[in-house]
């Protein structure tokens, strides 16, 4: 039984390190792309997390077309997947616009070290 | 046409921001094609309020004729994405189209001589867009959608100069903020989803009775839009993120940023709102948020050198007032007597206050652009004697300085002098740090007056003309708005604020968008 409980909650303990290792990368790298890697990190998390919950266990993908019998009224709801679809692609337009900050400051600062990309301060 | 309007809100501002890139050969153009878009939708804008205050709660589905059909099973929740516009979106949606427009012709010149405008002005509707969604919108992911919409258009714009370096670590920064804010509020939505299966936040804040699970997600969703709306331990990004951004962004930005504060209010009142017991302590921690970002942002300006930067730490100064204001009407919100008393003023003087901001701040902003635009340098060490060069730009100042001061009869004063006399009926000390904020906030403003446009003329500034007349116009009219908001305060409070801070209070009018029960 109790094997059984760690077996359904997999995914969202791996949800909950995922995130502590996200904050922890943010929080703590001084690399920039490695801060970079961090919010991607998060955002895997975060997706997980949706995957993980529209997870129904013998559930049928809703798609009527040639569906078999036993799948009729045992379809899930497919709302989970496409908010981690959507999220995904937001993630991907984040992670370009980041990664191209990232070269930018690195032409005009010579470094990617956070610690050192300070000229804004006070 | 009429019942599409909230679709077209979207639609056109998406079209405009879209076919702007196409312009890229003749960029003149492109600046006079988002002229044109962001005055059709600010006209739009004016049509869906006067929809909204004559008619009530306007309910928009898109996919479907009347929000109440279900899926073919017979499962009834409500599937589809849904706009719910009360008076408080409408009076949000307003407010960024206007900027907008300001924004778009003080940009005009501002920005002539850089490179790549039609991106800028692409970018510009997109941020638009991201708020007027944000704003209008009744479902919870959609909320997300819009606000990374924003974010993203928010920090692409704010390292528009990407010949500075520090234009693009202010936009690093604000991405940062920003993208894990919205990481956070997804995964507080992927925690709502699971535990009641639906995304409509009419049609969750009748289910929502407060577990663990639903106060972990209230916590996640205040922190993140207090952190993307700039209050205290999360501020640090507004000033680099105001200084770097050219200056005719700067009043969609100041929206965008407001429009999280929208998104605040919407969760604290809306989705939360059926919990009695709870939010009276929510409310206290609102308006003690808003005295302590008040205070320290006022302090921070104190000591600044750069013009623009200064102005950024007053922005965080004034959200603490707008939070100050509503959390003061939070507290209460559960109490009637107290709630007619001085809860709906207060709620009226922190929403009359986000309109005020957002216009008398703008206007500095715009005024520090223009001192950059002839003198080429933020520094106030560096000024002086501009008053008689730059006379339009120098009246508009003394207006937004007087005005963000809460001198009368400018608009600054109408919402905080309610702002003052509500939280002192709650705690007579919040009213105290609110005056000795305005005090402080007056003596940074006679500083930048006197280095800045006082004082004997600089030689190397004998050339210095008036700024072009597009600049000049969009000052006058932000000018004007100030003089008039703060001449006829209970107008624009019935017409405007007392709707949206009845839109707020009344929870049951929210929630009863007709069916699915």
């Amino acid at each position: 039984m109790n094997g059984n409980i760690i077996a359904i909650n997999f995914p969202f303990i791996v949800v909950a390190l995922l995130l502590a290792l996200g904050f922890y990368t943010i929080g703590f790298k001084r690399n920039l792309i490695k801060v970079v890697i961090g919010v991607e990190i998060l955002e895997s998390a975060v997706n997980l997390f949706l995957i993980a919950l529209g997870y129904v266990k013998g559930g049928y993908a809703p798609i009527y077309t040639l569906a078999p019998k036993k799948a009729v009224g045992n379809m899930v709801l497919p709302t989970p997947q496409a908010l981690t679809l959507t999220s995904i692609v937001i993630g991907v337009a984040v992670s370009a616009l980041m990664l191209a900050f990232a070269v930018n400051i690195y032409r005009h600062y010579g470094t990617l070290d956070v610690t050192r990309i300070r000229r804004l301060r006070g | 046409m009429m019942e599409h309007l909230p679709a077209l809100m979207i639609a056109i501002p998406l079209f405009g921001a879209f076919t702007t890139p196409l312009l890229k050969k003749r960029q003149n153009i492109a600046a006079i094609w988002a002229l044109i878009i962001t005055v059709i939708t600010f006209g739009l804008s004016l049509l869906l309020l006067q929809e909204v205050l004559s008619k009530g709660i306007i309910v928009y589905v898109f996919g479907a004729n009347k929000p109440t059909l279900v899926l073919p099973s017979g499962y009834r929740v409500p599937v589809r994405i849904i706009f719910e516009i009360d008076a408080m979106g409408a009076f949000m949606a307003l407010s960024a189209t206007l900027m907008s427009f300001i924004g778009a012709l003080y940009s005009y010149s501002h920005v002539e001589m850089e490179t790549g405008l039609e991106k800028y002005y692409a970018l510009l509707l997109l941020l638009e867009v991201g708020i007027i969604g944000m704003v209008l919108t009744g479902d919870l992911f959609n909320l997300f959608v819009f606000l990374e919409v924003a974010g993203i258009a928010g920090s692409a714009l704010v390292g528009f100069r990407n010949y500075r370096g520090e234009a693009s670590e202010a936009g690093i920064k604000y991405l940062m903020v920003s993208s894990v804010a919205s990481l956070m509020v997804l995964f507080s939505i992927g925690l709502l989803y699971g535990q009641y299966g639906n995304l409509n936040m009419a049609y969750l804040s009748r289910q929502i009775h407060l577990d663990t699970v639903d106060m972990i997600a209230l916590g996640l969703l205040f922190v993140s839009f207090a952190m993307k709306c700039g209050a205290v331990p999360m501020h640090y990004w507004v000033p680099d993120a105001y200084t770097e951004v050219p200056a005719g962004i700067n009043p969609t930005l100041l929206v965008a940023t407001y429009a999280s504060l929208y998104a605040l209010f919407r969760v604290s009142f809306s989705l939360f709102g059926a919990i009695t017991w709870n939010m009276a302590r929510v409310g206290w921690i609102m308006s003690i948020l808003g005295v302590l970002t008040m205070f320290i942002g006022v302090t921070m300006a104190l000591v600044q050198k750069d013009v623009k930067r200064l102005m950024s730490y007053h922005a965080i100064s004034q959200t603490g007032y707008m939070l100050l204001g509503v959390g003061v009407g939070l507290t209460v919100l559960n109490d009637p007597a107290k709630l007619s008393a001085f809860g709906r003023a207060a709620m009226a003087g922190g929403i009359f206050h986000i309109i005020n901001h957002i216009i008398y701040k703008s206007l500095l902003l715009m005024t520090a652009g223009a001192l950059f635009y002839v003198t080429g340098t933020r520094n106030l060490n560096e000024m002086g004697g501009l008053a008689r060069k730059m006379p339009y730009t120098t009246i508009a100042f003394i207006v937004g300085a007087a005005a963000i001061s809460g001198l009368p009869p400018f608009n600054g004063f109408a919402s905080k002098f309610l702002i003052y006399e509500t939280s002192y009926q709650l705690n007579p000390l919040l009213a105290v740090f609110a005056m000795v904020t305005s005090v402080l906030t007056l003596a940074s403003f006679v500083k930048v007056f006197a280095s800045a446009f006082l004082g004997p003329p600089l030689e190397k500034y004998e050339e210095v003309r008036e700024v072009p007349k597009p600049m000049v116009t969009a000052m006058i009219i932000l000018a004007i708005l100030c003089i008039l908001f703060g001449l006829f305060p209970n107008v624009v409070l019935n017409k405007l604020i007392y709707p949206a801070v009845d839109a707020l209070i009344k929870l049951a009018q929210y929630q009863s968008w007709g069916g699915l029960v």
